[in-house]
Protein backbone atom coordinates (compact mmCIF):
# COMPACT_ATOMS: atom_id res chain seq x y z
CA UNK A 1 0.00 0.00 0.00
CA UNK A 2 2.72 2.43 1.02
CA UNK A 3 4.82 1.59 -2.02
CA UNK A 4 1.80 2.19 -4.29
CA UNK A 5 1.29 5.65 -2.81
CA UNK A 6 5.01 6.39 -3.10
CA UNK A 7 5.11 5.27 -6.74
CA UNK A 8 2.11 7.39 -7.75
CA UNK A 9 3.43 10.38 -5.79
CA UNK A 10 6.81 9.93 -7.46
CA UNK A 11 5.30 9.82 -10.95
CA UNK A 12 3.24 12.89 -10.11
CA UNK A 13 6.27 14.80 -8.84
CA UNK A 14 8.44 13.96 -11.86
CA UNK A 15 5.68 14.85 -14.35
CA UNK A 16 4.91 18.04 -12.43
CA UNK A 17 8.56 19.04 -12.54
CA UNK A 18 8.77 18.36 -16.31
CA UNK A 19 5.57 20.30 -17.00
CA UNK A 20 6.68 23.18 -14.80
CA UNK A 21 9.99 23.35 -16.61
CA UNK A 22 8.22 23.17 -19.99
CA UNK A 23 5.80 25.96 -19.10
CA UNK A 24 8.77 28.24 -18.39
CA UNK A 25 10.79 27.07 -21.37
CA UNK A 26 7.90 27.23 -23.87
CA UNK A 27 6.17 30.32 -22.49
CA UNK A 28 4.16 32.19 -25.09
CA UNK A 29 3.90 35.91 -24.54
CA UNK A 30 0.35 37.09 -24.99
CA UNK A 31 0.48 40.61 -26.35
CA UNK A 32 -0.17 42.86 -23.33
CA UNK A 33 -0.82 45.78 -25.68
CA UNK A 34 -4.07 44.19 -26.94
CA UNK A 35 -5.43 44.04 -23.39
CA UNK A 36 -4.56 47.68 -22.77
CA UNK A 37 -6.16 48.88 -26.02
CA UNK A 38 -9.22 46.75 -25.34
CA UNK A 39 -9.56 48.36 -21.92
CA UNK A 40 -9.71 51.82 -23.51
CA UNK A 41 -12.37 50.89 -26.08
CA UNK A 42 -15.98 51.45 -24.96
CA UNK A 43 -17.04 47.75 -25.29
CA UNK A 44 -20.26 48.52 -27.14
CA UNK A 45 -19.37 45.72 -29.61
CA UNK A 46 -21.17 47.78 -32.25
CA UNK A 47 -18.91 46.93 -35.19
CA UNK A 48 -18.88 50.45 -36.64
CA UNK A 49 -15.10 50.21 -36.89
CA UNK A 50 -15.50 47.40 -39.42
CA UNK A 51 -14.31 44.68 -37.04
CA UNK A 52 -16.62 42.16 -35.37
CA UNK A 53 -16.30 43.67 -31.90
CA UNK A 54 -13.99 45.67 -29.69
CA UNK A 55 -11.40 42.92 -29.08
CA UNK A 56 -10.73 42.22 -32.78
CA UNK A 57 -10.40 45.97 -33.35
CA UNK A 58 -7.91 46.15 -30.46
CA UNK A 59 -5.92 43.28 -32.01
CA UNK A 60 -5.92 45.03 -35.39
CA UNK A 61 -4.66 48.24 -33.80
CA UNK A 62 -1.94 46.33 -31.99
CA UNK A 63 -0.83 44.74 -35.26
CA UNK A 64 -0.80 48.17 -36.88
CA UNK A 65 -3.48 47.21 -39.39
CA UNK A 66 -6.17 49.62 -38.21
CA UNK A 67 -6.21 53.32 -37.47
CA UNK A 68 -7.05 54.55 -33.99
CA UNK A 69 -9.85 56.82 -35.21
CA UNK A 70 -12.45 54.24 -36.18
CA UNK A 71 -14.48 54.16 -32.98
CA UNK A 72 -17.46 56.57 -32.92
CA UNK A 73 -18.85 55.44 -29.53
CA UNK A 74 -15.47 56.22 -27.98
CA UNK A 75 -15.54 59.69 -29.51
CA UNK A 76 -12.66 62.17 -29.61
CA UNK A 77 -11.94 61.28 -26.00
CA UNK A 78 -11.34 57.65 -26.90
CA UNK A 79 -9.05 58.56 -29.78
CA UNK A 80 -7.06 60.77 -27.44
CA UNK A 81 -6.66 57.94 -24.93
CA UNK A 82 -5.57 55.53 -27.66
CA UNK A 83 -3.08 58.08 -28.99
CA UNK A 84 -1.63 58.53 -25.50
CA UNK A 85 -1.36 54.77 -25.02
CA UNK A 86 0.32 54.18 -28.35
CA UNK A 87 2.43 57.34 -28.34
CA UNK A 88 1.09 58.68 -31.65
CA UNK A 89 -0.60 61.92 -32.66
CA UNK A 90 -4.35 61.94 -32.00
CA UNK A 91 -6.39 62.17 -35.21
CA UNK A 92 -9.90 63.42 -35.79
CA UNK A 93 -12.45 60.64 -36.08
CA UNK A 94 -12.52 58.96 -39.47
CA UNK A 95 -14.73 60.07 -42.31
CA UNK A 96 -18.42 59.56 -41.66
CA UNK A 97 -17.56 58.62 -38.12
CA UNK A 98 -18.07 62.01 -36.41
CA UNK A 99 -19.44 61.58 -32.93
CA UNK A 100 -23.21 61.81 -33.07
CA UNK A 101 -25.30 63.08 -30.21
CA UNK A 102 -26.23 60.19 -27.96
CA UNK A 103 -29.37 58.53 -29.28
CA UNK A 104 -31.49 55.46 -28.79
CA UNK A 105 -33.33 53.46 -31.42
CA UNK A 106 -37.12 53.53 -31.29
CA UNK A 107 -39.46 51.13 -33.08
CA UNK A 108 -42.63 52.49 -34.63
CA UNK A 109 -44.97 49.89 -33.26
CA UNK A 110 -47.70 50.42 -35.86
CA UNK A 111 -45.45 49.44 -38.76
CA UNK A 112 -43.45 46.66 -37.06
CA UNK A 113 -44.29 43.30 -38.64
CA UNK A 114 -42.43 41.21 -36.06
CA UNK A 115 -39.78 39.77 -38.36
CA UNK A 116 -37.09 39.46 -35.61
CA UNK A 117 -34.35 40.66 -38.01
CA UNK A 118 -33.45 43.60 -35.77
CA UNK A 119 -33.27 41.29 -32.74
CA UNK A 120 -30.64 39.23 -34.48
CA UNK A 121 -28.69 42.35 -35.43
CA UNK A 122 -28.64 43.90 -31.95
CA UNK A 123 -25.20 43.37 -30.37
CA UNK A 124 -26.37 44.05 -26.82
CA UNK A 125 -29.73 42.19 -26.83
CA UNK A 126 -31.62 45.40 -26.18
CA UNK A 127 -34.58 44.43 -28.41
CA UNK A 128 -37.29 42.17 -27.04
CA UNK A 129 -40.07 40.51 -29.01
CA UNK A 130 -40.92 37.29 -30.81
CA UNK A 131 -41.80 36.23 -34.34
CA UNK A 132 -44.94 38.04 -35.58
CA UNK A 133 -45.08 39.91 -32.27
CA UNK A 134 -44.34 43.59 -32.01
CA UNK A 135 -40.77 44.37 -30.90
CA UNK A 136 -39.71 46.88 -28.30
CA UNK A 137 -36.32 48.41 -27.60
CA UNK A 138 -35.16 48.59 -24.01
CA UNK A 139 -33.92 52.17 -24.00
CA UNK A 140 -31.63 51.74 -21.01
CA UNK A 141 -29.73 48.93 -22.80
CA UNK A 142 -29.53 50.56 -26.23
CA UNK A 143 -26.05 51.84 -27.09
CA UNK A 144 -27.22 53.78 -30.14
CA UNK A 145 -25.03 51.80 -32.53
CA UNK A 146 -27.63 51.89 -35.36
CA UNK A 147 -26.97 48.29 -36.39
CA UNK A 148 -30.69 47.51 -36.25
CA UNK A 149 -31.58 50.15 -38.86
CA UNK A 150 -30.39 48.43 -42.08
CA UNK A 151 -31.96 44.97 -41.55
CA UNK A 152 -35.49 46.32 -40.90
CA UNK A 153 -37.57 45.53 -44.03
CA UNK A 154 -40.25 48.12 -43.30
CA UNK A 155 -37.96 50.88 -41.98
CA UNK A 156 -39.87 51.21 -38.77
CA UNK A 157 -36.82 51.95 -36.61
CA UNK A 158 -35.51 55.46 -36.21
CA UNK A 159 -32.94 57.05 -33.94
CA UNK A 160 -34.12 59.50 -31.31
CA UNK A 161 -31.61 61.89 -29.82
CA UNK A 162 -31.67 61.81 -26.06
CA UNK A 163 -32.61 65.27 -24.87
CA UNK A 164 -30.81 66.61 -21.88
CA UNK A 165 -33.13 66.77 -18.93
CA UNK A 166 -32.81 66.20 -15.22
CA UNK A 167 -32.69 62.43 -15.64
CA UNK A 168 -30.13 62.22 -18.44
CA UNK A 169 -27.86 65.19 -17.75
CA UNK A 170 -24.36 64.22 -16.73
CA UNK A 171 -21.31 66.16 -15.68
CA UNK A 172 -18.97 66.69 -18.60
CA UNK A 173 -15.70 64.83 -18.39
CA UNK A 174 -13.15 67.28 -17.03
CA UNK A 175 -10.62 68.26 -19.67
CA UNK A 176 -7.32 69.36 -18.22
CA UNK A 177 -4.33 70.59 -20.08
CA UNK A 178 -1.36 68.35 -19.41
CA UNK A 179 1.40 69.93 -17.36
CA UNK A 180 4.91 68.63 -17.21
CA UNK A 181 5.83 67.77 -13.61
CA UNK A 182 9.34 68.77 -12.69
CA UNK B 1 15.67 -5.47 -37.55
CA UNK B 2 13.29 -7.60 -39.58
CA UNK B 3 11.29 -8.08 -36.42
CA UNK B 4 10.73 -4.32 -36.03
CA UNK B 5 9.75 -3.95 -39.67
CA UNK B 6 7.19 -6.72 -39.21
CA UNK B 7 5.79 -4.97 -36.13
CA UNK B 8 5.47 -1.72 -38.08
CA UNK B 9 3.68 -3.34 -41.03
CA UNK B 10 1.49 -5.39 -38.74
CA UNK B 11 0.34 -2.40 -36.70
CA UNK B 12 -0.08 -0.03 -39.64
CA UNK B 13 -1.99 -2.38 -41.97
CA UNK B 14 -3.01 -5.71 -40.46
CA UNK B 15 -3.97 -4.81 -36.89
CA UNK B 16 -4.77 -1.20 -37.62
CA UNK B 17 -5.71 0.42 -34.35
CA UNK B 18 -8.81 2.15 -35.74
CA UNK B 19 -9.93 -0.25 -38.42
CA UNK B 20 -9.55 -3.63 -36.73
CA UNK B 21 -9.22 -2.83 -33.02
CA UNK B 22 -11.89 -0.07 -33.19
CA UNK B 23 -9.96 2.22 -30.86
CA UNK B 24 -9.61 5.98 -31.20
CA UNK B 25 -12.90 6.55 -33.00
CA UNK B 26 -13.52 9.95 -31.42
CA UNK B 27 -10.75 11.84 -33.25
CA UNK B 28 -11.31 9.56 -36.28
CA UNK B 29 -14.81 10.97 -36.72
CA UNK B 30 -14.14 14.37 -35.13
CA UNK B 31 -10.98 15.67 -36.80
CA UNK B 32 -11.44 14.14 -40.26
CA UNK B 33 -13.43 16.97 -41.81
CA UNK B 34 -10.38 18.66 -43.27
CA UNK B 35 -7.16 17.20 -44.59
CA UNK B 36 -4.80 19.67 -42.87
CA UNK B 37 -6.35 19.11 -39.44
CA UNK B 38 -6.15 15.36 -39.99
CA UNK B 39 -2.44 15.55 -40.80
CA UNK B 40 -1.78 17.81 -37.78
CA UNK B 41 -3.76 15.56 -35.48
CA UNK B 42 -1.95 12.50 -36.85
CA UNK B 43 1.45 14.08 -36.23
CA UNK B 44 0.54 15.14 -32.68
CA UNK B 45 -0.87 11.70 -31.87
CA UNK B 46 2.22 9.98 -33.31
CA UNK B 47 4.45 12.08 -31.09
CA UNK B 48 2.36 11.45 -27.98
CA UNK B 49 1.82 7.75 -28.66
CA UNK B 50 5.49 6.93 -29.31
CA UNK B 51 6.57 8.75 -26.16
CA UNK B 52 3.71 7.25 -24.15
CA UNK B 53 4.44 3.65 -25.11
CA UNK B 54 8.14 4.08 -24.30
CA UNK B 55 7.59 5.71 -20.90
CA UNK B 56 4.77 3.39 -19.92
CA UNK B 57 6.98 0.39 -20.72
CA UNK B 58 9.68 1.81 -18.43
CA UNK B 59 7.17 2.54 -15.68
CA UNK B 60 5.58 -0.87 -15.94
CA UNK B 61 8.89 -2.75 -15.89
CA UNK B 62 10.93 -0.79 -13.38
CA UNK B 63 8.36 0.88 -11.11
CA UNK B 64 5.30 -1.33 -11.02
CA UNK B 65 6.54 -4.86 -11.63
CA UNK B 66 4.26 -7.68 -10.50
CA UNK B 67 3.40 -6.31 -7.08
CA UNK B 68 1.83 -3.08 -8.24
CA UNK B 69 0.34 -4.29 -11.52
CA UNK B 70 -3.06 -3.00 -10.40
CA UNK B 71 -1.71 0.57 -10.72
CA UNK B 72 -1.07 0.05 -14.43
CA UNK B 73 -4.10 1.83 -15.93
CA UNK B 74 -3.94 4.64 -13.39
CA UNK B 75 -0.25 5.39 -13.85
CA UNK B 76 -0.49 5.12 -17.66
CA UNK B 77 -3.30 7.68 -17.71
CA UNK B 78 -1.27 10.04 -15.53
CA UNK B 79 1.78 9.69 -17.77
CA UNK B 80 -0.27 10.20 -20.95
CA UNK B 81 -1.92 13.30 -19.48
CA UNK B 82 1.52 14.68 -18.63
CA UNK B 83 2.88 14.01 -22.12
CA UNK B 84 -0.17 15.60 -23.75
CA UNK B 85 0.25 18.67 -21.55
CA UNK B 86 3.87 18.88 -22.64
CA UNK B 87 2.93 18.45 -26.32
CA UNK B 88 0.31 21.17 -26.01
CA UNK B 89 2.86 23.68 -24.70
CA UNK B 90 5.37 22.59 -27.33
CA UNK B 91 2.91 23.05 -30.24
CA UNK B 92 1.63 26.35 -28.82
CA UNK B 93 5.20 27.63 -28.86
CA UNK B 94 6.36 26.20 -32.18
CA UNK B 95 3.23 26.38 -34.34
CA UNK B 96 0.41 28.67 -33.12
CA UNK B 97 -1.51 28.01 -36.36
CA UNK B 98 -1.61 24.25 -35.79
CA UNK B 99 -2.52 24.95 -32.16
CA UNK B 100 -5.56 26.98 -33.22
CA UNK B 101 -6.57 24.45 -35.88
CA UNK B 102 -6.41 21.45 -33.54
CA UNK B 103 -8.22 23.39 -30.82
CA UNK B 104 -10.06 21.19 -28.35
CA UNK B 105 -8.87 17.95 -29.98
CA UNK B 106 -5.32 18.49 -28.77
CA UNK B 107 -6.07 18.12 -25.03
CA UNK B 108 -8.58 15.42 -26.03
CA UNK B 109 -5.66 13.18 -27.08
CA UNK B 110 -5.54 12.43 -23.35
CA UNK B 111 -8.85 10.63 -23.60
CA UNK B 112 -8.09 9.04 -26.97
CA UNK B 113 -8.54 5.37 -26.15
CA UNK B 114 -5.93 4.37 -28.76
CA UNK B 115 -3.29 6.19 -26.72
CA UNK B 116 -4.15 4.23 -23.57
CA UNK B 117 -4.92 1.04 -25.52
CA UNK B 118 -1.50 0.67 -27.12
CA UNK B 119 0.56 0.79 -23.89
CA UNK B 120 -1.85 -1.73 -22.35
CA UNK B 121 -1.57 -4.00 -25.42
CA UNK B 122 2.22 -3.66 -25.13
CA UNK B 123 2.11 -5.04 -21.62
CA UNK B 124 -0.30 -7.81 -22.59
CA UNK B 125 1.84 -8.97 -25.52
CA UNK B 126 5.02 -8.76 -23.37
CA UNK B 127 6.98 -6.54 -25.76
CA UNK B 128 10.44 -5.37 -24.79
CA UNK B 129 11.41 -1.68 -24.84
CA UNK B 130 12.25 -1.34 -28.55
CA UNK B 131 9.26 -3.46 -29.57
CA UNK B 132 7.03 -1.23 -27.43
CA UNK B 133 8.39 1.87 -29.11
CA UNK B 134 7.85 0.44 -32.60
CA UNK B 135 4.42 -0.90 -31.66
CA UNK B 136 3.44 2.57 -30.42
CA UNK B 137 4.85 4.32 -33.46
CA UNK B 138 3.29 1.80 -35.85
CA UNK B 139 -0.08 2.13 -34.16
CA UNK B 140 0.12 5.90 -34.41
CA UNK B 141 1.23 5.79 -38.05
CA UNK B 142 -1.69 3.47 -38.82
CA UNK B 143 -3.99 5.91 -37.05
CA UNK B 144 -2.55 8.80 -39.09
CA UNK B 145 -2.88 6.82 -42.31
CA UNK B 146 -6.57 6.00 -41.91
CA UNK B 147 -7.29 9.50 -40.55
CA UNK B 148 -5.72 11.13 -43.61
CA UNK B 149 -7.37 8.70 -46.04
CA UNK B 150 -10.71 9.19 -44.36
CA UNK B 151 -10.37 12.99 -44.34
CA UNK B 152 -9.55 12.97 -48.05
CA UNK B 153 -12.65 10.88 -48.72
CA UNK B 154 -14.84 13.12 -46.59
CA UNK B 155 -13.61 16.21 -48.43
CA UNK B 156 -14.77 14.61 -51.66
CA UNK B 157 -18.04 13.52 -50.08
CA UNK B 158 -18.76 17.17 -49.31
CA UNK B 159 -18.96 17.83 -53.05
CA UNK B 160 -20.71 14.57 -53.95
CA UNK B 161 -24.44 14.27 -54.44
CA UNK B 162 -25.42 12.25 -51.39
CA UNK B 163 -29.08 11.27 -50.95
CA UNK B 164 -30.67 13.41 -48.28
CA UNK B 165 -31.12 10.75 -45.55
CA UNK B 166 -27.40 9.85 -45.78
CA UNK B 167 -26.02 13.39 -45.64
CA UNK B 168 -23.42 14.40 -43.06
CA UNK B 169 -22.39 12.02 -40.31
CA UNK B 170 -24.37 9.02 -41.59
CA UNK B 171 -22.46 8.78 -44.87
CA UNK B 172 -19.24 9.25 -42.88
CA UNK B 173 -20.17 6.28 -40.69
CA UNK B 174 -20.92 4.15 -43.73
CA UNK B 175 -17.61 5.18 -45.31
CA UNK B 176 -15.79 4.25 -42.10
CA UNK B 177 -17.48 0.82 -42.14
CA UNK B 178 -16.51 0.22 -45.77
CA UNK B 179 -12.95 1.29 -44.99
CA UNK B 180 -12.83 -1.15 -42.11
CA UNK B 181 -14.04 -3.91 -44.45
CA UNK B 182 -11.32 -2.98 -46.94
CA UNK B 183 -8.67 -3.17 -44.21
CA UNK B 184 -9.82 -6.74 -43.50
CA UNK B 185 -8.14 -7.52 -46.82
CA UNK B 186 -4.75 -7.13 -45.13
CA UNK B 187 -5.58 -9.89 -42.65
CA UNK B 188 -3.59 -12.59 -44.43
CA UNK B 189 -0.54 -10.39 -45.14
CA UNK B 190 1.61 -11.64 -42.26
CA UNK B 191 1.36 -15.21 -41.07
Amino acid sequence: MLSAILVMAGIGLVLGAILGWASIKFRVEDDPLVEKIDAVLPQTQCGQCGFPGCKPYAEAIARGEADINKCPPGGEEGVKHLAELLGVEPKPLGEGLEPKPKAVAVIDENTCIGCTLCIQACPVDAIVGAAKQMHVIVASQCTGCELCLPPCPVDCIHMEVIKEDVATWKWRYPIHTMKQVE
Amino acid sequence: MENYLLILIATVFVNNIVMSKILGLCPFMGVSRKLETAIGMGAATTFVLTLASGTSYLIDTYLLGHDLAYLRTLSFIVVIAGIVGFTEMFIKKTSPVLFRVLGIYLPLITTNCAVLGIPLLNVMEQHNFMESLFFGMGGALGFTLVLVLFAAMRERLEAAEVPKPFKGTSIAMITAGLMSLAFMGFAGLIK
